[in-house]
C-alpha cells in the first residue's frame, strides 16, 4: 500500500506562540500536529495519550477556559490562545485544593487518568461551585478511569467543592 | 485485635499528590536524547505463513533505519508471560513469527527517525501470505480435522501436559471420590453449561517501553511492567544480550490489571537499542493494545452437581475449556485457577471431578487477568448454586453461609491443583464470608427485595448475590524481598522489588515498615522498583504483593530494628533486654524511662566508633495462599420490553484479613465491582468473520464510565490472618469476580431467565426473555 509521505507538505515546520500555564511559549510544529503531541514533545508530560482518539479524555486540557482532548485539536488552531495544564493550577510545593482533594479522598490509583479529571472538576467547580452528584457525573463523563470506579473521585469533587466554597 | 499506630489507617496514598500534580513520570514521559522510534506491522489474517516480505519501501523511505522482521531476525521460543522460572507456560512463540496465528500477530517492526515515520513506513511494506485454515470455534480445537495450530517445535519448559497436536495449551485434570456414586445419590441433578467472553484490561496507559543506554552502555529500559524482574530475564532470554548489561526500570505505571505482567515491547526496544546503539522508544496505540496485547480467556464452563433435597451436594462435576487464543500465555495457570481458586469454596463436598483444557485457536491471545480464571468459574459456580437453591427451597444467603469453607478446615482442591502442578494444602485460617453475606445482604435490602419483583411499568426489580475467593500470592512460587537502610535523621530508605502499578503497594508497604519501627510513614522513603536498585520480587500478580512482598518488608523491618537495639545498647551500655523499640522514632530503655531518638542511634552508627551502616535485607516465600473471601450482591432493573439490564446499587464485602490501608482496600474493592459491571453487561471482542476485531476503540468497546456506574457499596469485614503480615491478605484481584454472576442472579430473581453467556447485552436478555413468553 502506497502511502502519503510523512512529510507531505515538504518538511516545512510551522511556529506558534502560546500561553501554557501562563507563560509564554514559542513552538514549531508540524501544520497537522495534534496539541497534545506538541504538549508532550515540550516537556508537558503531565498531558498523558490514552486512546488518541478523543475518548478517553486522558489528554485533556483547558483551552480558553475550555475543557478540550487536546489529541483532538490540531497544534495550528490553538496558536496565540491560553492551555492549561494540570501543573497551571497547583504543584506537588503548592496543590490546588482539587489536587489536595483528590489525594485525600484516594481518588487517584494509578493517576495516569487524574490530571484530565482534575482539570475536568476544575471546570466544573468555575461554573457550578456546589454541583449536585449528576452534575459531577455528567462533567466527569469524558474522562474515563479504569482503576477507582469513581467512587472516591465523586467523593473528592465533593470534598474539594465543599473547602473551596466555604473559602470563597 | 491489635492496636496499631499506621497500618489499618488511612495513610495517603505515598505518590498521590505526583499523580495529581502531573510530575510523575510514567514510561513514555523519559526523555532520552536522540531516539529511534519502533512501530510494528501485523498480520491482517488470522492464520497464515509468510511466505515474503518486501521492506524495500519502507527502507526507501527517509528517516528509516531498520525494519525487522522473520526474514532477518531470529530469536528462540519463549512465552511472552511474566512467571516464574521456567515459566508454567509453554514456550511457543517467537519475536517474529513465520507463521502468524491472530490478525493482530506481529509480522515485522521498523525503526525510524521518527514515530510518524515509523508508522508510514510500517504501513508501505508488503507481506506475502499463504492462507492457512483458521480456527475460531474453540469447541473443535481438539477435533481430529482440524488445523493444528503450533505444529513445530513449541514446547513446554516444565514437565506439564502440553499437546500441541492436539491444540492444548494446557490440561488440568483432578477428581476425588466417586463423582458416579455421587450422582446416584443424588435426589436431583442439575447440569448447565456457561460461557465466559474474552475482554481487554483497559488499563489508561497504553504499553509503552524506552530503552537506553548508561554511561557504561548497559541498557536500561523504563517499562510499563508488572514484572521487571521478569522483563529482563525475558529480555536477556530472547535477544541474548547477557542479563548483567540490562537494566529495567519500572517508573509510575499506568494500571495494569494483568495486561503487563506480559513482556510484549521490552524484547523489542532491546533489540533495536542494542543493535543500533541509539535510544529507542516504542508506545502502542489504543487500537493496538486492544487487537495485539492481550485479553482475559474466554472460557466455556460446563457445571454438573448431584444434590439431596435439603440441598447437601453429593457430587460435583466441572468442565471447563478455555480459549487460550494464538499462543498460551497464562493458559495453564489460568485454566488451574479456574477450579483451585472456585472448588474449595464448598469444601464438604464429598465427590468432586473437574477437566480442563486450554486450547489453541487462531484468536487473540488470552493472558493475565484480574481474577485470572476465577472469574470464569465463579460466574458459572454462582449461578449453579442459585438454581440449587431454587430447586430446594433454600435461600442463596443462608445456604452458601452453611456450605462455605471455614476457619480451620480445608478442602482436598487446595492439594490437588497448583500453578499447573499439584497444589499445596493449607488449612483456612481466617474466613469471615458469613459475616461478608450478613454485611452485603443487610445493606441491598436482600430479605426486602429478594423474590418480589417489584414492578414500575416495564421494569421490575431484583436482587442476586455471589460469593468467591481467590489466593494471596502463589504457594511455594511466589517471592518478594526488601532492602533498607538508615540515614542520618532516623529515616530509612525502603527498596522494594514489589512493583506497584497504580494499587497503591508502595504505600502499604511503607506502613508496613514505619508501624514495625514506630514512626509515620513520612520517614520511609520507598523506592520501587528498579533491578539495579532493589532486590528480586517476582512482580505485581496473583493478589501476592500485600502479603509475600508485605511480609519480606515485614522481616527487613524487624532486622532493622534488632539492629536499632544493639546498637543504642552499645551506646548507653544498657542491656539490650530492657531496650525497645517506641513510638515517634526512638528507642526506650524500661530500666530508667530514657529515650535514645532515632537520629542519635543513626549518627552514632555512622559517625563515633565501630561504624556500620544500619541496614538489612530480607525475603519472604509463600509456604501458603491464604485467600481472601467476598461476598457479592447486585440489584438490578431489567426492563422487559428493551431487554436492558440497569445495576442500581452493588454490594461488594470482603474479607482482606487486617486491611492495611482501608481506603486504598476500598478503592480495590470498587474498582473491580465497576470493573466486573462492565465485564457482565457491556464489554466484549466483537469479530469479522476473518477474525478481526472490529471495534478496537473505546468508541466501540464500552467500559463503563461516570454516568454509567450504580450505587457502589465496598465493605470491609475485618479478620486476622495468621500468616499475613500483620494480619493481612490480598484483595486487589476478588472484586471482579462477583458482579457477572450476582447480577445474572438478580436477573433471574427479576424475570425469571438464566443467562448463560456473558456479557448479558440487551439483545440477549430480549431474547431470552421473549422465548420464556413463547414457552
Amino acid at each position: 500500500m502506497s502511502e502519503v509521505s510523512p512529510a507531505w507538505w515538504g518538511g516545512i515546520e510551522m511556529k506558534g506562540s502560546f500561553i501554557v500555564n501562563g507563560k509564554k511559549a514559542e513552538w514549531s510544529f508540524a501544520p497537522d500536529a495534534v496539541l497534545l503531541d506538541v504538549l508532550r514533545n515540550n516537556g508537558h508530560t503531565e498531558v498523558h495519550r490514552g486512546c488518541g482518539e478523543g475518548e478517553c479524555g486522558a489528554c485533556a486540557v483547558i483551552l480558553e477556559g475550555r475543557l478540550v482532548n487536546s489529541c483532538q485539536v490540531f497544534a495550528a488552531s490553538a496558536a496565540g490562545q491560553k492551555i492549561t495544564t494540570v501543573a497551571g493550577i497547583g504543584s506537588i510545593h503548592s496543590p490546588h485544593p482539587i489536587q489536595q482533594a483528590f489525594v485525600e479522598a484516594g481518588a487517584i490509583q494509578c493517576g495516569f487518568c487524574t490530571p484530565a479529571m482534575i482539570l475536568a472538576v476544575f471546570c466544573l467547580l468555575q461554573k457550578t461551585p456546589n454541583p449536585t452528584d449528576d452534575e459531577i457525573r455528567k462533567a466527569l463523563d469524558g474522562n474515563l478511569c479504569r482503576c477507582t470506579g469513581y467512587v472516591k473521585i465523586f467523593e473528592a469533587v465533593r470534598l474539594a467543592a465543599r473547602r473551596m466554597s466555604s473559602n470563597e | 485485635m491489635n492496636e496499631f499506630s499506621v497500618v489499618g489507617k488511612p495513610v495517603l496514598k505515598v505518590d498521590s499528590l505526583s499523580l495529581a500534580c502531573g510530575s510523575a513520570f510514567f514510561t513514555a514521559d523519559f526523555t532520552v536524547k536522540d531516539p529511534l522510534f519502533l512501530a510494528f506491522f501485523y498480520s491482517p489474517h488470522a492464520h497464515a505463513e509468510i511466505t515474503a516480505i518486501d521492506d524495500s519501501p519502507a527502507r526507501a523511505m527517509e528517516g528509516v533505519v531498520d525494519v525487522f522482521h522473520s526474514g532477518n531476525t531470529s530469536s528462540g521460543l519463549f512465552t511472552t508471560a511474566g512467571q516464574g522460572y521456567p515459566e508454567p507456560s509453554p514456550y511457543d512463540t517467537r519475536l517474529f513469527n513465520k507463521t502468524v496465528r491472530y490478525s493482530g500477530d506481529i509480522a515485522g517492526a521498523v525503526l525510524a527517525e521518527s514515530d510518524k515515520t515509523a508508522r508510514a513506513a510500517a504501513r508501505a511494506i508488503t507481506v506475502e501470505y499463504t492462507l492457512l485454515p483458521p480456527l475460531f470455534d474453540p469447541e473443535k480445537a481438539m477435533d481430529g480435522d482440524v488445523p493444528r495450530i503450533h505444529d513445530e517445535d513449541e514446547y513446554a519448559p516444565l514437565p506439564v501436559a502440553y499437546r500441541p497436536e492436539q491444540n492444548i495449551a494446557g490440561e488440568v485434570l483432578f477428581s476425588f471420590g466417586n463423582v458416579e456414586k455421587g450422582f446416584a445419590e443424588a435426589d436431583f441433578i442439575e447440569e448447565e453449561t456457561y460461557n465466559t467472553h474474552c475482554t481487554s484490561h483497559c488499563a489508561m496507559e497504553p504499553h509503552a517501553a524506552t530503552a537506553s543506554f548508561d554511561e557504561h552502555g548497559r541498557l536500561v529500559i523504563y517499562s510499563s511492567t508488572q514484572v521487571p524482574f521478569h522483563a529482563r530475564r525475558i529480555v536477556s532470554m530472547t535477544t541474548g544480550i547477557p542479563l548483567h548489561r540490562i537494566r529495567v526500570v519500572k517508573p509510575r505505571i499506568g494500571g495494569g490489571f494483568g495486561s503487563k505482567q506480559e513482556v510484549i515491547l521490552e524484547p523489542y526496544v532491546a533489540l533495536a537499542a542494542w543493535k543500533h546503539k541509539r535510544n529507542v522508544r516504542a508506545e502502542l496505540t489504543r487500537r493496538e493494545v486492544f487487537t495485539t496485547v492481550r485479553t482475559r480467556h474466554a472460557m466455556r464452563v460446563r457445571v454438573k452437581s448431584g444434590f439431596k433435597k435439603d440441598g447437601t451436594i453429593t457430587a460435583l462435576q466441572m468442565d471447563d475449556l478455555m480459549n487460550t487464543g494464538a499462543y498460551g500465555a497464562h493458559a495453564l495457570t489460568v485454566l488451574s485457577n479456574a477450579a483451585s481458586k472456585v472448588l474449595p469454596m464448598f469444601n464438604k463436598i464429598p465427590n468432586m471431578a473437574f477437566t480442563g483444557h486450554a486450547v489453541y485457536t487462531t484468536l487473540p491471545v488470552g493472558g493475565a487477568y484480574r481474577g485470572y480464571g476465577a472469574t470464569q468459574g465463579y460466574f458459572a459456580f454462582n449461578q449453579h448454586v442459585d438454581a440449587i437453591c431454587r430447586k430446594v427451597g433454600a435461600d442463596f444467603v443462608e445456604y452458601v453461609k452453611k456450605w462455605h469453607i471455614r476457619e480451620g478446615e480445608t478442602s482436598e482442591v487446595f492439594r490437588a491443583i497448583g500453578e499447573g502442578t499439584e497444589g499445596v494444602s493449607q488449612i483456612v485460617r481466617s474466613c469471615k464470608l458469613t459475616e461478608c453475606l450478613d454485611r452485603g445482604a443487610e445493606e441491598i435490602r436482600w430479605n426486602e427485595l429478594r423474590g418480589k419483583r417489584l414492578r414500575s411499568g416495564s421494569v421490575v426489580k431484583g436482587v442476586g448475590a455471589a460469593v468467591s475467593m481467590q489466593g494471596s500470592g502463589i504457594a511455594m512460587v511466589d517471592m518478594g524481598s526488601a532492602s533498607m537502610k538508615m540515614n542520618d535523621d532516623g529515616s530509612f530508605n525502603l527498596f522494594a522489588g514489589a512493583t506497584d502499578i497504580g494499587t497503591g503497594s508502595d504505600t502499604i508497604l511503607s506502613q508496613i515498615a514505619a508501624e514495625r519501627l514506630g514512626i509515620s510513614v513520612e520517614m520511609i522513603v520507598i523506592l520501587s522498583s528498579d533491578t539495579d536498585l532493589t532486590p528480586f520480587d517476582t512482580g505485581a500478580y496473583a493478589s501476592s504483593t500485600t502479603y509475600i512482598s508485605g511480609q519480606a518488608v515485614l522481616r527487613c523491618a524487624e532486622k532493622i530494628g534488632e539492629q536499632l537495639l544493639s546498637t543504642a545498647s552499645s551506646m548507653t551500655g544498657a542491656p539490650v533486654g530492657n531496650l525497645s523499640i517506641g513510638k515517634g522514632g526512638k528507642v526506650i530503655n524500661s530500666a530508667d524511662g530514657s529515650e535514645i531518638p532515632f537520629s542519635e542511634i543513626a549518627c552514632y552508627s555512622m559517625y563515633s566508633r565501630n561504624q556500620f551502616q544500619i541496614q538489612a535485607q530480607a525475603s519472604f516465600f509463600g509456604e501458603e495462599s491464604p485467600p481472601p473471601f467476598m461476598a457479592h450482591f447486585a440489584e438490578v432493573d431489567v426492563d422487559m420490553e428493551t431487554g436492558r439490564v440497569r445495576v442500581v446499587k452493588f454490594v461488594s464485602a470482603g474479607d482482606c484479613g487486617q486491611p492495611i490501608n482501608p481506603v486504598l482496600a476500598l478503592g480495590q474493592i470498587e474498582g473491580a465491582t465497576l470493573n466486573g459491571i462492565s465485564y457482565a453487561l457491556t464489554e466484549q471482542y466483537l469479530f469479522d468473520a476473518k477474525g478481526k476485531m472490529t471495534n478496537n476503540s473505546f468508541w466501540d468497546y464500552k467500559i463503563y464510565g461516570s454516568l454509567d456506574i450504580p450505587e457502589v457499596k465496598a465493605i470491609l469485614a475485618e479478620s486476622s490472618e495468621p500468616s499475613g503480615p500483620y494480619g493481612a491478605k490480598s484483595i486487589s484481584e476478588i472484586g471482579i469476580n462477583g458482579p457477572a454472576p450476582a447480577i445474572a442472579n438478580a436477573i433471574f430473581d427479576a424475570v425469571g431467565i438464566r443467562l448463560r453467556e456473558l456479557p448479558m447485552t440487551p439483545e440477549k436478555v430480549l431474547a431470552a426473555i421473549k422465548a420464556k413468553a413463547g414457552r
